[in-house]
């Protein structure tokens, strides 16, 4: 009752065919951002390709304007991933350890920024800026990104830990060492795989956030606040050079941080020394 | 009761009408004894009766709800674990995975304080002592469950604690290993002098190895004494099944003195045991229950004659013969059908023996016990 040959042949070749168009919607506009960050574009708008040019990789802040742009999201991303990785770590590990009251409760409020529509975050943050009358800028838009950085970094941390042995934290405690030399001695660098990814998560968010942060932003621009606004006027090869420098600075981030853990995990089963 | 160990200097560990609840679960209900320095002591019970609760209350994860322990006559009952001068070993371990074993023993007294030079010496000593010299620089995943439990061991005693506390740390290990560290231990713990607080459910190696035992079950230690105070002279039927098998019949109280009682048992028969000093409140016509060891009754075709050494006797039919290696096992059966098991010497001078014959069982006074009958009574002979 098996399939005939060429049936089967037929079912390889089409999820071949499958798997490579899926690849392609994935990744076709990734690489035409990078492409195009070699085009020498006709107009003001770098849209349709003209001939191969070094121009934009030879001269990339041209525009002083996208330059501190992405420097200014540069030192929010920092700033974010600093405050929301400390803080998720620690409602994280508070989750797994600890029995208290309204534990549940609080889950479910943990994940609510994770579910809520953007826009409705943004402006909830917005109204309440206003109604205290907080001027907008560099810490609105920390405040607003770390509100829903520390789900992502607090849901990543709680899912890492949870077959943590717990009582290696006793064995700690036990042998003499305080509270603190067993947190940065035992649990940190035990736990710091799911608090690094958590990290790198929290900080490709902060630098990509448009809507809430767009909503609170006031008259600063973050690197694609800024994109937004110069589209009226150019889209210059620039921004597909920052895009392109930014993106293999992440992909590499993400092999280093694969290296890394392979093998501490390696080291950790005994495998290495 | 008190052991030589015990007596000899002022105890290192009080505890002191210790009461631990969570919630209306009564864990640990009224301990109170104290341990000696330089002794091995095991609490001994099934899993629930409060040994592990108890051993972390000494080290400090638990507080008491109520009473108090005492470390060296200080009251500690408050004190955090890393404050307090007791090191544990962890029932899987616990060794830290991301640090080899060198730092891993390194970590007390890096914790402590203590300069580099003197950390290098003492964990250097240590891991001769425990004989893991040539593995300082290995992770704890390359190493046997042996040697984790040894690394775990010196990562313990480095610090030199006024008491090591041990939580069944022979429960991960296959039979042989095991009784090769029960050896090890005790060899470990004469080198260094250090008391040592051991917890376990396993009666053999409590037996083994302890200068004196805790029996407990329920929350509360039924009886405290030496290995062969408990075996010979239970306080009560669940030490005696517990520990070791018994014959346990009931019986009538006849006639209580201090130390011995009276009673009849085994369908009438008139016999005289020791009575634990413990067990006040049981007078002449309380039901009891009479225990005598498989291995402590002799079996004869005729009723052996009555001795100054009082030999008790009684006579039963054979129902069931049982060679078992180094002893023969018999199963007999009393006047009033009450079962009888007879562990004798395969060598011993007895003519052939059939099912349906009938023996007389015997054993000397002092090997029977009578013991106060409790409401939940165990069945008549427990399994090692």
């Amino acid at each position: 009752m098996n399939p005939p040959n060429w049936l089967r042949a037929l079912g390889r070749i089409s999820l071949w065919v499958w798997a490579v168009l899926g690849l392609v919607f994935l990744f076709a506009p990734i690489l035409v951002t990078v492409v195009y960050s070699f085009n020498e574009p006709t107009g003001k708008y770098n849209y349709v390709w003209n001939k191969f040019s070094l121009a934009g990789w030879s001269d990339p802040f041209k525009y002083p304007e996208l330059t501190d742009a992405l420097i200014f999201s540069l030192k929010i991303a920092v700033s974010v991933t600093l405050i929301a990785t400390i803080l998720g770590t620690l409602i994280g590990l508070a989750m797994v350890k600890y029995k208290f009251r309204a534990k549940g409760f609080i889950g479910a409020i943990l994940v609510l920024p994770l579910t809520m529509p953007e826009v409705v975050l943004g402006f909830s943050l917005l109204t309440l800026f206003v109604a205290v009358n907080w001027s907008r800028g560099f810490v609105t838009i920390i405040i607003a990104q770390v509100m829903f950085s520390v789900s992502y970094v607090a849901t990543t941390v709680r899912a890492r830990i949870r077959g943590f042995d717990w009582r290696l934290e006793e064995a700690s405690l036990d042998l003499g060492a305080s509270p603190f030399r067993t947190f940065y001695k035992v649990t940190l660098p035990l736990i710091a795989p799911g608090v690094v990814a958590a990290a790198m998560l929290t900080f490709a968010l902060s630098l990509d956030d448009f809507i809430i942060t767009y909503l609170n932003s006031g008259l600063e621009n973050t690197f694609p606040i800024q994109i937004w606004n110069m589209k009226r006027s150019k889209i210059p090869v620039q921004i597909n050079v920052f895009s392109t420098a930014l993106l293999i600075i992440s992909i590499a981030l993400a092999l280093l941080l694969v290296v890394v853990n392979n093998r501490r995990s390696r080291k950790l089963a005994g495998l290495e020394a | 009761m008190t052991s030589p160990a015990a007596a000899d200097s002022a105890p290192v560990i009080e505890i002191d009408h210790v009461v631990k609840r969570f919630g209306d679960f009564v864990a640990v209900d009224d301990a109170d004894f104290s341990i000696g320095q330089g002794e091995f002591f095991s609490m001994l019970g099934p899993s629930g009766c409060g040994k592990t609760t108890t051993l972390r209350m000494i080290a400090g994860f638990e507080q008491p709800t109520t009473g108090a322990i005492r470390l060296d006559g200080v009251d500690v009952s408050k004190v955090p674990p890393n404050k307090r001068d007791v090191n544990t070993v962890f029932q899987q371990y616990a060794l830290f995975p991301h640090m080899n074993v060198f730092d891993n023993v390194a970590f007390g007294p890096q914790s402590k304080k203590v300069d580099k030079a003197t950390i290098k010496k003492r964990v250097t000593e240590m891991l001769e002592i425990v004989r893991l010299t040539e593995f300082a620089s290995r992770r704890p995943a390359q190493l046997s469950g042996g040697q984790q439990q040894r690394v775990a061991l010196a990562r313990a005693l480095v610090n030199l604690p006024k008491a090591l506390l041990l939580d069944e740390p022979l429960g991960a290990l296959d039979l042989k290993l095991r009784h090769a560290m029960q050896f090890e231990l005790k060899r470990i713990q004469r080198e260094v002098g250090i008391t040592f607080v051991y917890v376990t459910h396993d009666q053999e190696e409590a037996l083994t190895m302890s200068d004196r035992i805790a029996v407990m079950s329920d929350g509360r230690v039924e009886q405290i004494g030496t290995p062969t105070e408990i075996y010979d002279n239970p306080a009560s039927v669940f030490v005696a099944g517990f520990i070791g098998q018994a014959n346990l019949w009931p019986a009538t109280v006849m006639q209580r003195a201090s130390d011995c009682a009276t009673v009849t048992a085994l369908g009438g028969a008139t016999l005289t045991a020791t009575c634990h000093s413990k067990v006040d409140g049981m007078g002449a016509g309380d039901a009891a229950t009479l225990m005598v060891r498989p291995e402590r009754i002799a079996i004869s075709l005729t009723q052996p004659a009555s001795q100054t050494g009082g030999e008790q006797s009684v006579n039963a039919t054979v129902t069931d013969l049982t060679f078992q290696g180094p002893i023969v096992r018999l199963a007999l059966e009393a006047a009033d059908g009450s079962p009888i098991i007879a562990n004798v010497d395969p060598d011993a001078d007895l003519p052939l023996l059939r099912p349906g014959d009938s023996v007389w069982a015997s054993w000397s006074q002092n090997a029977a016990c009578v013991l106060p009958t409790t409401l939940n009574q165990q069945s008549p002979l427990q399994e090692a």
